[in-house]
């Protein structure tokens, strides 16, 4: 009994850190970049803001959307990550490997093309659709057969699915070349240069969709000691499911509308949280959102330095960062919870 | 009593054989047709009597620019691509002994491409184009070392294998947008049309380097043909019968690697066509894999000219990539395929 209950204050100190953690990098976001900015303007800027500093402009126009832009991004595509993970029993699960980035894209690029669309809450919309169809369709892919859901199926139609809305945006692009040029922004993943006009549509989504995630953490730990247990449990399991797969596509089509492709953030920040505080899922939800708004908020900040004086897209960063992981857990074999 | 079994067994392998020679020669022969309609359809139609009187020397001359320089170059190169990428996606399903396996999905596609979007960006200018493909090539070969490196855990695994070319092939596409997101817009559309795959204003000079790789390398296949064969059984089998597995995969795989890296370099990342190509051969012809070398790459061949024919014609004067075309059929494919296995 002492040790549970140490085991929790580990836990719940551990959440403190780590919202001190999230803090410094999102304090490292606003004042880190071409132009360095001392802590104590970037207070000014917010509470007694001057038009004609020139700091005060960067923080209130540039920095501080792109800090909370970053963070609520990283934050969603580590929930949409972590629920994926436990929804298909799969360790190498997330949005962007099973197609649902490049479903969005490519549902976004044709409505560009074709139907002139430009407005941010059309384009989140259009996500969302894409989002669905494509996670719908490999999900589908990968449980036909006789046995059910299998870890490699499911990646193997994630990989197609990807292959094949790629394609057809590239084709697409190919053709309109002056599409392209707006879109490459998305194509590349990026939180830079977006106002904070584009986050609002979106955020209520988002937001709501995470609070339903936080208080789904008990039924999640349930379904996974398996669907038999769970029924006998008096769990409505189709119901779970299908719960956490409308909060993924929320998260992770939501995302995809306000910054594009990010890869690897919802594969990485599950295994790692996981690793560090177990396999309960009320505590991984909570752990899974500060880490991925910290890790995509450190990417950001990073993506600024290495090719200096130009930035990095962030997509690159974090697939750069997340290849090896994936690589390790591929080599590791596809069992999840150890 | 054994006499009489193998005597039947020769007669019933010669039938196969019998089978398989019509089928090639079919197959053979429509791709003669279809060559010959691609020189005859386009922006300006020839007669097809007339391309033949031009072929064959007892023309006028009034149609060589438009079939020597323009349309033959473009049709040549376009089968040879599609036998490449055929054959490559062949020999991969064959060591991976996935029918999901092909050189798009695995990364060597992927890594090829980087290679040459480097290339486009970077030296285009200042070196000459026709060290492209090169940097193409070495770009499949290193990520195809780095996927087979990585797989390495006592031995490779053809699901351990897959699994992380798909990574590799997610890391390989942010490195591609990297490219083209930090390069200025000129370079940026031709790397994209490049990417796409495109024959578009192949020259004598594509073909006639494109030329050796597929002469080399699919005989080559045909020679470790029976070695597929056995390995097709499976690892433990195969070692059983004193093949060395790990050796002659590798082999393979390289020899996959040059056919892909090559035909990716000449022609852009058109996709999908080593995934089709062999599935098509195996419905057709039989299950041998020396028979399927040969038939596999007239099909691929017949399947990037016959994409190309449609790219360059049906949205005339635009001039679609082929490889529009063919990841618009892969792709439905490739989900059909996944219905089809459903219970690997």
């Amino acid at each position: 009994m002492k040790s549970l209950l140490s085991r929790k204050s580990y836990k719940i100190i551990s959440i403190i850190f780590s919202f001190f953690l999230f803090v410094f990098t999102f304090l490292l976001s606003i004042t880190l970049g071409q132009t360095p900015i001392p802590l104590d303007t970037v207070f000014d800027a917010i509470f007694n803001y001057d038009g004609s500093i020139t700091e005060h402009i960067i923080i209130t126009t540039s920095r501080l959307s792109r800090a909370l832009i970053a963070a609520v991004i990283g934050s969603s595509l580590a929930i949409a990550g972590a629920l994926m993970q436990a929804l298909t029993k799969n360790p190498l699960a997330a949005p962007d490997i099973f197609g649902i980035n490049a479903g969005a894209l490519f549902f976004i690029v044709v409505s560009v093309t074709f139907f002139s669309v430009s407005s941010l809450v059309h384009y989140m919309w259009i996500a969302f659709l894409g989002a669905g169809i494509s996670g719908g369709l490999v999900y589908l892919l990968g449980s036909l057969g006789k046995d059910g859901l299998s870890p490699v199926k499911i990646v193997l139609a994630g990989a197609a699915i990807t292959a094949l809305f790629v394609s057809f945006t590239q084709g697409l692009l190919v053709i309109d070349e002056q599409g392209l040029q707006s879109v490459l922004f998305w194509l590349a993943g990026s939180v830079a240069g977006r106002s904070i006009d584009m986050l609002l549509p979106v955020l209520p989504f988002i937001i709501s969709a995470g609070i339903v995630a936080l208080f789904l953490g008990g039924s999640i730990n349930i379904l996974m000691s398996g669907e038999d247990v769970a029924k006998s449990l008096g769990q409505k399991t189709g119901l779970i499911k299908a719960v956490m797969g409308i909060i993924i596509i929320f998260l992770a089509g939501g995302s995809v509308a306000v910054a594009g492709s990010i890869g690897f953030i919802g594969l990485i920040v599950p295994h790692m949280v996981r690793g560090l505080f177990g396999s309960d899922y009320r505590w991984i939800i909570p752990f899974s959102a500060l880490f991925g708004a910290s890790l995509l908020l450190l990417a950001d900040v990073a993506a600024r330095f290495v090719i200096m004086p130009q930035e990095m897209p962030i997509g690159v960063m974090t697939a750069l960062l997340g290849t090896p992981f994936f690589i390790y857990i591929a080599r590791r074999g596809l069992k999840i919870n150890d | 009593m054994t006499k009489l079994s193998s005597i039947k067994n020769k007669s019933k392998s010669n039938q196969l054989n019998k089978k398989s020679l019509v089928t090639f020669l079919i197959l053979f022969l429509f791709s003669l047709l279809l060559i010959l309609l691609c020189l005859s359809v386009g922006s300006s139609f020839i007669h097809p009597f007339n391309v033949i009187n031009h072929l064959i020397g007892s023309g006028t001359g009034e149609y060589d620019f438009v079939i020597n320089t323009l349309r033959l170059p473009r049709v040549s190169l376009g089968f040879m691509v599609g036998a490449a990428l055929g054959v490559s996606g062949l020999i991969l399903q064959g060591i991976i002994r996935n029918p999901l396996a092909s050189p798009d999905i695995i990364g060597i596609t992927g890594g090829a491409s980087v290679g040459a979007i480097i290339f486009i960006v970077s030296f285009m200018g200042t070196v000459s184009v026709q060290w492209l493909p090169l940097a193409a090539l070495l770009g499949a070969a290193i990520v195809a070392v780095f996927t087979y490196a990585m797989s390495w855990k006592d031995g490779v695994t053809p699901i351990r294998l897959v699994l992380i070319g798909i990574g590799v092939a997610a890391a390989m596409n942010a490195l591609t947008t990297m490219m083209i997101v930090l390069s200025d817009t000129y370079s940026t559309s031709t790397a994209y049309l490049w990417l796409t795959g495109s024959l578009y204003a192949a020259k004598w000079q594509d073909v006639n380097s494109m030329l050796p790789w597929i002469v080399i390398f699919i005989p080559l296949t045909l020679l470790f043909s029976r070695i597929v064969n056995v390995k097709q059984l499976g690892d433990d089998i195969a070692t059983a019968l004193g093949v060395r597995v790990q050796l002659y995969r590798m082999l393979l795989l390289f020899i996959s690697v040059a056919l892909a890296g090559s035909a990716v370099a000449y022609a852009g990342g058109i996709g999908f066509v080593g995934l089709i190509a062999p599935h098509i051969a195996r419905m057709i012809a039989n299950r041998s894999f020396a028979v399927l070398v040969p038939i596999t790459a007239l099909i691929g061949g017949i399947i990037v000219v016959l994409a190309d024919l449609v790219a360059r014609t049906a949205f005339l004067p635009l001039d679609i990539p082929a490889g529009v075309f063919t990841s618009g059929i892969g792709a439905p494919f490739f989900i059909y395929l996944l219905y089809k296995n459903r219970n690997m």
